[in-house]
């Protein structure tokens, strides 16, 4: 969980074990868990990474990959 | 051509002369450099803090590197953004362009400003005594972008 979603989440990071095949069944999961974080991932531009790499929203996903959510981007 | 993306300050004058050193080929050099501000909209701040992904961010900007140097005619370019902690006036980024006629320059240190406004991959939150806030670009940071499609 990355910016803002860290805080809502409540954690950085953690360890699903026997996960959805889906990203969109991870999301699901996330927001039973946590109706608050359901809400913030289905927030405006929010997007996700499979192993560093953004996908779709319904790309498919196996044990073991590294599933990050990130909220719009700004640097400078 | 240098992408760093880094906890630890720097010195923008001191990147830029290192950047300057021994362009015999060179017209011009064109450098940004942008500071954490200790009032944003009225707010006081007094720590800015740029979360970033590691493995994620640094590819992610090197691709805006790339796409500067096939835009723009120039001969090298430095950019150098921190995450983590920043106090007011710190730098939070620098941009440097050398090209052999100045308008490359400009555009490329331009350009990379906007693209890292808008798309870098860093989240950035505000702390002060109105508490903390999570900073997204700004409607005219997304208007800025829409000059280079």
């Amino acid at each position: 969980m990355l910016g803002r979603l860290r805080d809502v989440a409540g954690w950085r990071e953690r360890t699903i074990d026997s996960p959805p095949a889906t990203l969109a069944a991870l999301r699901e999961l996330l927001a039973r868990e946590d109706p608050a974080l359901g809400e913030a991932l289905a927030g405006k531009g929010v997007q996700a990474a499979v192993n560093k790499t953004l996908v779709r929203a319904d790309a498919p996903i196996a044990p073991g990959d590294e599933i990050a959510f990130l909220p719009p981007m700004s640097g400078g | 051509m240098t992408v760093r993306v880094q906890t630890e300050p720097f010195d923008g004058g001191a990147l830029l002369s290192a950047f300057s050193e021994g362009r015999t080929h060179s017209g011009g050099i064109v450098s940004f450099t942008g500071l954490a501000r200790s009032v944003t909209d009225g707010s006081a701040v007094s720590t800015l803090e740029l979360d970033a992904y590691p493995g994620f961010t640094e590819p992610a900007i090197a691709g805006m590197e790339a796409e500067a140097r096939q835009r723009f005619p120039v001969q090298d370019l430095l950019i150098v953004h921190r995450y983590g902690p920043i106090a007011p006036g710190e730098a939070i980024v620098f941009v440097a362009a050398a090209a052999e006629h100045r308008r490359a320059a400009f555009e490329a240190a331009d350009f990379l400003m906007d693209y890292l406004k808008t798309r870098a991959p860093f989240w950035k939150k505000e702390s002060g005594p109105d508490g903390e806030r999570w900073i997204e670009p700004r409607p005219s940071d997304y208007e800025d972008v829409t000059r280079w499609s």
